[in-house]
């Protein structure tokens, strides 16, 4: 099936009603690599729970977890608050930009990782921490950050 | 420590009704569905003295009777799963340790104020917490806990799980109810409050997930045995997320009239590497930064309020003597840029005029006046904006500059003691 099917699909399993649009859009963005929804995805969800298409891409733009930019195959969501701070995140951030050779908010140009910021997400007690995809990675240090990036590139392959 | 809300937490196969039921589970709500009338159960919560555990510490047995005082063909119960303040991590282990306890306080709440529908809203970050809920709510739907006429009684209560997708915001409990309406997570103007006008305009009761896992306990026990933990103004026990520069980080339970110092040298085990503590943060990035000094204060909602303190979800980072106040409070100003739904002015550009102003100091360009700046702003903030995240959100601020105005002073000068900073300004310079 193509993403128009598919898409259309997750309104039909999820249903119509405007509560829905939500957890319409994190099963819509699940369906591609890139992790973010394609422009097109957004105009079939308006069409099809009759929303306007600005509403759809606000709700799309405003929560962290929705993008309608294109990431990469590994999106690698290194965590800045507090408890992270306090336990040197900082030196996670240099250590993923020095391995993969991307800044915060970029792409590799192979598609395959891109790096952002995240808001705190419960694993403080293995703080440095990071989330890659859905998987949680703690207690990080310069070379953790360069075995994972390793052991990611090869898993890719 | 003690072990009373968290009791069954990793004792017992979460999903496992049977071994729930065996320790205890479903009698709080088997009794008060069958022995009593939603007015016993809800004077009981309020002699209960139990306040709500996910940062503003209302009165529980209050609420309950606000929205159960409404008239209304249909109301909602919702339990606040979207835990999002940083540090916190104390619900995720109710989440995912107990499931069933957290809706057996659902199904007594909705009992008590007369829902009969009900969400959970889960922040999206606990993906394995939505799961366990799904499949916990499936199973208590077969067994006759969840759905119409429970336990054969006149009584229909279901619950829909519902993930949040990655804003702060949404755990500011209209900003929440706008986001399961299916809109942007912004905040109401109150009032009205949900009790009063919730959900879709209806009657709403929120409460948060340790709130919800005290309530089968009262049942159980009672309320006399529940105010035997805690101190008079704090009934119970509080689950405490601790973390940073210690030696044990976790979720620990205490019970209320702890010293913060105990908690972090005696259950939390110091400072790590034997450095020296320079501040806690109480309550998650919108929480109060407080000397050591301080740390001979009992957690207490009376005792914090002496001091204009807010207990807030109980989360507490320990930093010690390596960090930057002026670095710690442009990161903390840096997350509520981020998370600010830009509604409201004073909290949309408060902040960003804040991290200029902080940004200004610790690029040594900084004055006097930007400290006037930053304080003018932070007061402002608290008072105007619209919800808490806009009101709290310069606390950090407000009160290092209590405790440490002399590192912003310092800092104007063109000197930072931790060397955190690198000031290439014009400021004058030290010696």
């Amino acid at each position: 099936m193509d993403l128009k099917s598919n898409t259309i699909e997750i309104v039909e399993r999820i249903g119509y009603t405007s509560d829905k649009l939500i957890e319409i859009l994190i099963e819509a963005q699940l369906l591609n690599e890139e992790h973010y929804i394609t422009e097109e995805q957004l105009k079939i969800i308006s069409k099809e729970l009759k929303i306007s298409f600005s509403k759809v891409y606000g709700i799309a733009s405003f929560y962290s977890m929705l993008s309608t930019k294109k990431k990469g195959k590994y999106v690698i969501q290194i965590c800045n608050s507090g408890p992270c701070y306090i336990n040197k995140a900082k030196n996670v951030v240099e250590a993923f930009e020095k391995n993969l050779g991307i800044r915060i908010g970029e792409v590799t140009t192979d598609g395959l990782f891109s790096m952002e910021y995240i808001s705190c997400f419960g694993a403080c007690q293995i703080a440095p921490a990071v989330k890659i995809n859905e998987k949680i990675y703690g207690n990080l240090d310069e070379n953790k950050v360069k075995q994972l990036v390793e052991t990611l590139k090869k898993e890719a392959i | 420590m003690k072990s009373f809300v968290s009791k069954l937490c990793g004792k017992i196969k979460p999903l496992s009704l049977k071994e729930y039921r065996d320790n205890g589970g479903f009698s709080g709500f088997e009794k008060a569905l069958i022995h009593m009338s939603p007015e016993e159960i809800v004077s009981l919560i309020k002699d209960s003295n139990l306040k709500g555990r996910g940062g503003a510490s209302f009165p529980t047995g209050l609420k309950w009777q606000l929205v159960a005082a409404e008239i209304a063909t249909e109301k909602y119960v919702i339990c606040n799963a979207d835990e999002g303040e940083p540090g916190t991590f104390k619900d995720k282990v109710l989440l995912e340790g107990c499931p069933m306890q957290i809706i057996e306080g659902m199904l007594v709440a909705a009992y008590a104020v007369g829902a009969s529908k009900g969400y959970i809203y889960i922040r999206g970050e606990y993906p394995k917490s939505i799961d366990m809920f799904k499949k916990a709510t499936n199973i208590l739907k077969t067994e006759g806990y969840l759905g119409e006429h429970i336990l054969g009684q006149d009584f229909n209560f279901d619950i829909e799980v519902r993930s949040g997708a990655g804003a702060y915001v949404c755990g500011e409990e209209t900003a929440l109810i706008e986001s399961i309406e299916g809109n942007t997570g912004r905040a109401r103007f109150k009032p009205p409050y949900p009790p009063n006008y919730g959900l879709w305009g209806r009657p709403t009761l929120v409460n948060n997930v340790e709130t919800l896992a005290n309530i089968p306990l009262i049942l159980s026990v009672g309320a006399d045995e529940f105010k035997k933990y805690g101190t008079a103004a704090s009934s119970g026990t509080k689950l405490i997320s601790a973390s940073g520069n210690i030696v044990n980080k976790g979720v620990f339970e205490v019970e209320f009239g702890v010293s913060l110092r105990d908690i972090i040298y005696d259950i939390c085990g110091g400072i790590e590497n034997e450095n020296e503590l320079k501040f806690i943060q109480i309550g998650g990035s919108s929480g109060a930064c407080l000397p050591e000094k301080l740390l001979d204060l009992k957690l207490d909602f009376d005792e914090f309020n002496k001091h204009a303190i807010g207990l807030g979800s109980g989360a507490i980072l320990a930093v010690d003597k390596t960090c930057c106040i002026l670095d710690f409070v442009k990161m903390n100003t840096e997350f509520f840029i981020h998370e600010s739904c830009g509604k409201c002015t004073s909290c949309r550009e408060g902040n960003r005029h804040i991290l200029k102003a902080v940004e200004r100091i610790t690029n040594g360009y900084g004055t006097d006046r930007d400290i006037e700046i930053i304080k003018n702003i932070a007061k402002i903030m608290k008072e105007s904006s619209l919800c808490g995240l806009g009101q709290a959100a310069p606390t950090a601020i407000l009160t290092t500059l209590e405790y440490f105005y002399d590192e912003y002073k310092e800092h104007v000068e063109g000197y930072c003691s931790t060397g955190v900073c690198e000031l290439k300004g014009e400021a004058i310079k030290h010696g």
